[in-house]
């Protein structure tokens, strides 16, 4: 009985062991996505992800401006 | 308090912020971190090319005209604020506190909005427990 303990206490921690690491590597991997986020007057935003052709090329500019800040 | 002065004060508050540059609505640099006057012309120019192409995309709903943006890079991101009269962009490296950055900004863009004297209504400083009691007594009083 104190083996079926320990065993499902081992299981029951390696289990919650990896759903963090789940939760963090996808964090990390979501958080690192390139995007463009607009925001308006009347509170209205706009968001681009990455390979849209509008976002595509506002990313462009984006590289320019911290390209232009990093020369300085 | 110069608008050079405003943007050291930006830097100073925002450690996130790497560089940034304000200028006015006809494309003039006001101040820039750079040291330089090219580099913050360039900084400049790359930035309003920035707004340009973000006006023209496509918006999901709404008509007020764009007030600022975030653009997050593999290299950094860009921010932009701007109202009337004004745009400051900055740079801060990957992963910044996104709401911290555009509040400094705003502030930023008030602050050198209250330097040239836009004549826009300034916020008024709250009263104090003492002067409010005194406003009314001075009100029955008359």
């Amino acid at each position: 009985m104190v083996r079926f303990l320990r065993r499902l206490l081992g299981l029951i921690t390696l289990a919650a062991v990896a759903a963090g690491a789940a939760v963090v590597l996808r964090r990390r991997v979501g958080g690192s996505r390139e995007r463009v986020d607009l925001y308006f007057e009347d509170g209205a935003m706009t968001s681009f992800e990455e390979g849209s052709p509008d976002a595509d090329r506002m990313l462009g500019f984006a590289r320019e401006v911290i390209a232009a800040a990093r020369a300085g | 308090m110069d608008a050079a002065q405003v943007l050291k004060d930006l830097t100073e508050i925002s450690s996130q912020i790497e560089a940034a540059v304000l200028v006015a609505a006809d494309g003039s640099v006001l101040a820039a971190t750079l040291q330089d006057d090219t580099s913050a012309g360039r900084l400049a120019t790359a930035a309003q090319a920035l707004v340009g192409a973000a006006e023209g995309a496509p918006r999901e709903s709404g008509e007020g005209p764009l007030v600022q943006l975030e653009v997050a890079t593999m290299e950094g991101n860009v921010f932009v604020v701007r109202d009337g009269e004004r745009v400051v962009a900055a740079v801060t490296s990957a992963d910044p506190t996104a709401g911290l950055v555009f509040y400094d900004l705003k502030s930023c863009l008030r602050a050198a909005a209250a330097e040239q004297g836009d004549g826009k209504p300034r916020p008024r400083a709250r009263r104090t427990r003492k002067a409010a009691a005194e406003g009314v007594s001075g009100e029955i009083s008359s």
